[in-house]
């Protein structure tokens, strides 16, 4: 993506001798319709973890007559692990704003919203001086640089609730309500902010549209994957040597990602598991470390993408209680709104609280994967079904490191009884 | 109950929707930043500034986290235990803030000087374990700098 490793370009003018805001240029000479084609062609897939072919999604919303059209962009990055979008708005604000504008030219949208993570407060100050910056320089407001295209641009902060990055939680939340999920269909690009059609897209994949309309759809596509082409942001934590933020192109292996750009394992340890998008992607043992990271790739390997949040384990981590904290933070961010996973995940977590503290009994192992089952597939939105997933995935590949706590407790008994 | 410059703040805000009630969590953080939590009368208040009701103000206050419905301390510490914080040593953070301060998650020292809160991911995973104080944020804490830090807070 257009600069996105030089350090600081919160500054507007900084930002354009390094060529930013260029694009719009070439973009406002382009009919809307052919940017969308434009984007199509790019072949560019929603970073935010579904990844939805992004100018599929934009010519749905061009194609609804309903008026005004709203761009949001989605920036509630809170699936843990994951801490890409936040170089982008904090020292590349503009690179999202650019990107936002020629969306939102693209789409007909009169007014855009980043939807800000509250946990993110220096993001918003950078954010609002940056879309300052912009108005004063005639990008952003009416008739910009002297066409008639007007496009309005607001930061909207969160409040802490993770499942308002699911985008019709973030909508009804951006409308003043409870953030809670609404099924789909109606999708968004119909149905969306104030019932009008709106286009949700994540931090980096509007972060992408510069770059796009400046080296062209042709030039893109050949990044990457074939099926999924671009630059990918990777946010890689735990235990590797140099964790932190890698641009890489899409469909970069597991094992190049954290043995040659992230140094290896800390202290030259073993690797134990990967949790390669997120904490709501099931986890994967070292034998599966040669899948590519994309979107077509990795469910062949039994996880998926997801956010290219990439958690490395070592041979010290006890993963019996990496699963109790996940289960934790699920039955937190549960929004109450269906039984399976207001419940169940309770249930996932007491169980797993009793193995991890001792007290396992023979069969919680099996009682675990049954309440898995009664969650996965019943759920409104992908929250609870990831749940009960991540639970499945770590008890299919790591069954040993629970029995062990439970086996643990049963020597004890039997000290006890004799 | 709210302030003319509160009232003018959110009156501000409005006018960047086409719906007053998309107005309401800004409106709240506006309240809360004035008075450090949201109380009943300004749960009300706001209800009246935007024609929501208030039991529906409550309703959608009560749903997110990062609003306070108590009075707090001065200083709000915001720690992260989650998954990347905790293979860092979140938890032994924990313990240390209970030790020196008598302070336990999400609850307040008895002098009104600090709320601890247990967050979900900050993201900061690869410089773990991380926080937040009031709205400042700190990452790559070690059981040394976390007091020194903190005692930058009074
Ligand atoms: N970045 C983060 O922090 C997190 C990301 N996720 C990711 O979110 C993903 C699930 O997101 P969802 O939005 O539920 O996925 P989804 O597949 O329902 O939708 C993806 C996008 O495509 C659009 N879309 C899909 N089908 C469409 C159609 N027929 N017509 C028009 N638009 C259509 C949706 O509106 C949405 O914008 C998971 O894969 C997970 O990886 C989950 C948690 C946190
Ligand atoms: C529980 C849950 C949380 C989500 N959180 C985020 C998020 O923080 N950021 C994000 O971009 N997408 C998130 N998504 C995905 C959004 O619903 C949506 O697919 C995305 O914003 C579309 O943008 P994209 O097409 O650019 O990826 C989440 C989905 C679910 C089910
Ligand atoms: S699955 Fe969970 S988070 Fe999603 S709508 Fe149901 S209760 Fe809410
Ligand atoms: S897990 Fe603590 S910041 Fe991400």
């Amino acid at each position: 993506m257009k600069n996105i490793d030089r350090s600081d370009l919160t500054d507007m003018d900084e930002y354009i001798k390094f060529g930013g805001y260029s694009a719009i240029l070439k973009a406002l000479e382009m009919k809307p319709s052919d940017i969308i084609d434009e984007v199509k062609r790019s072949g560019l897939r929603g970073r935010g973890g579904a990844g939805f072919p992004t100018g599929m999604k934009w010519s749905f919303a061009a194609a609804d007559p309903k008026k005004p059209k709203y761009l949001i962009c989605n920036a509630d990055e809170g699936e843990p692990g994951t801490f890409k979008d936040k170089p982008i708005l904090e020292k590349n604000p503009h690179l999202l704003i650019e990107g936002m504008i020629i969306s939102g030219y693209a789409l007909q949208a009169e007014y855009g919203y980043i939807y800000l993570r509250g946990e993110y407060p220096k993001a918003k100050d950078i954010l609002e001086k940056a879309i300052k910056q912009a108005y004063n320089r005639g990008y952003l407001g009416d008739n910009i640089h002297g066409k008639e295209v007007n496009f309005h641009l607001y930061v909207h902060q969160g409040a802490g609730a993770y499942i308002c990055g699911e985008e019709t939680a973030l909508i009804e939340s951006l409308e003043g309500k409870r953030g809670q999920p609404k099924i789909k269909p109606p999708f968004p690009v119909n149905e969306g902010f104030l019932s009008k059609p709106t286009v949700v897209n994540n931090v980096e994949t509007l972060a992408n549209i510069p770059y796009i309309i400046e080296i062209g759809a042709e030039a893109y596509s050949k990044i990457g994957s074939p099926e999924c082409p671009g630059p990918k942001l990777f946010s890689v934590s735990g235990n590797v040597k140099n964790p932190g933020v890698y641009e890489l192109p899409m469909g970069t292996t597991l094992r190049e990602i954290i043995y040659t750009h992230c140094g290896g394992i800390r202290d030259d340890k073993k690797l134990k598991a990967v949790i390669p998008g997120g904490i709501s992607t099931p986890i994967l043992t070292p034998d599966k470390i040669d899948c590519p990271m994309d979107f077509v790739n990795m469910p062949k390997y039994g996880s998926m993408l997801g956010s290219g949040a990439v958690m490395v384990f070592d041979e010290t981590v006890d993963l019996a209680k990496i699963c109790l904290r996940a289960m934790k933070f699920f039955e937190h961010e549960s929004c109450g709104k269906c039984t399976p996973c207001r419940e169940g995940i309770g249930w996932m977590r007491a169980i797993l609280e009793r193995i991890c503290s001792g007290s396992g009994m023979a069969g919680d192992i099996e009682l675990l994967i049954e309440v898995s089952k009664n969650i996965a597939g019943k759920t409104f939105c992908p929250l609870g079904d990831g749940a009960a997933v991540v639970v499945q995935s770590f008890i299919n590949n790591f069954r040993q490191e629970f029995e062990q706590h439970i086996s643990k407790e049963f020597s004890k008994e039997i000290k006890v009884a004799a | 109950m709210l302030s003319e410059r509160v009232v003018n703040e959110i009156n501000q805000i409005q006018k960047r929707y086409l719906d007053a009630r998309a107005c309401l969590l800004p409106a709240l953080y506006v309240v809360q930043r004035e008075h450090g939590w949201i109380s009943p009368d300004a749960l009300e208040a706001v209800g009246d500034l935007l024609n929501v009701p208030k039991a529906t103000v409550k309703g959608v206050s009560t749903f997110y986290s990062m609003f306070r419905h108590r009075p707090i301390g001065r200083h709000v510490i915001q720690l992260c235990t989650n998954v990347a914080c905790m293979i860092m040593g979140a938890e032994r953070l924990v313990d240390i803030l209970r030790s020196r301060y008598g302070i336990e998650p999400n609850s307040t020292t008895d002098d009104g000087r600090f709320s601890l809160v247990i967050m979900e991911c900050i993201g900061a995973c690869g410089t773990a374990p991380a926080m937040l104080v009031d709205s400042d944020f700190y990452d790559n804490l070690t059981e040394e700098n976390v007091i020194e830090i903190l005692e930058r807070y009074k």
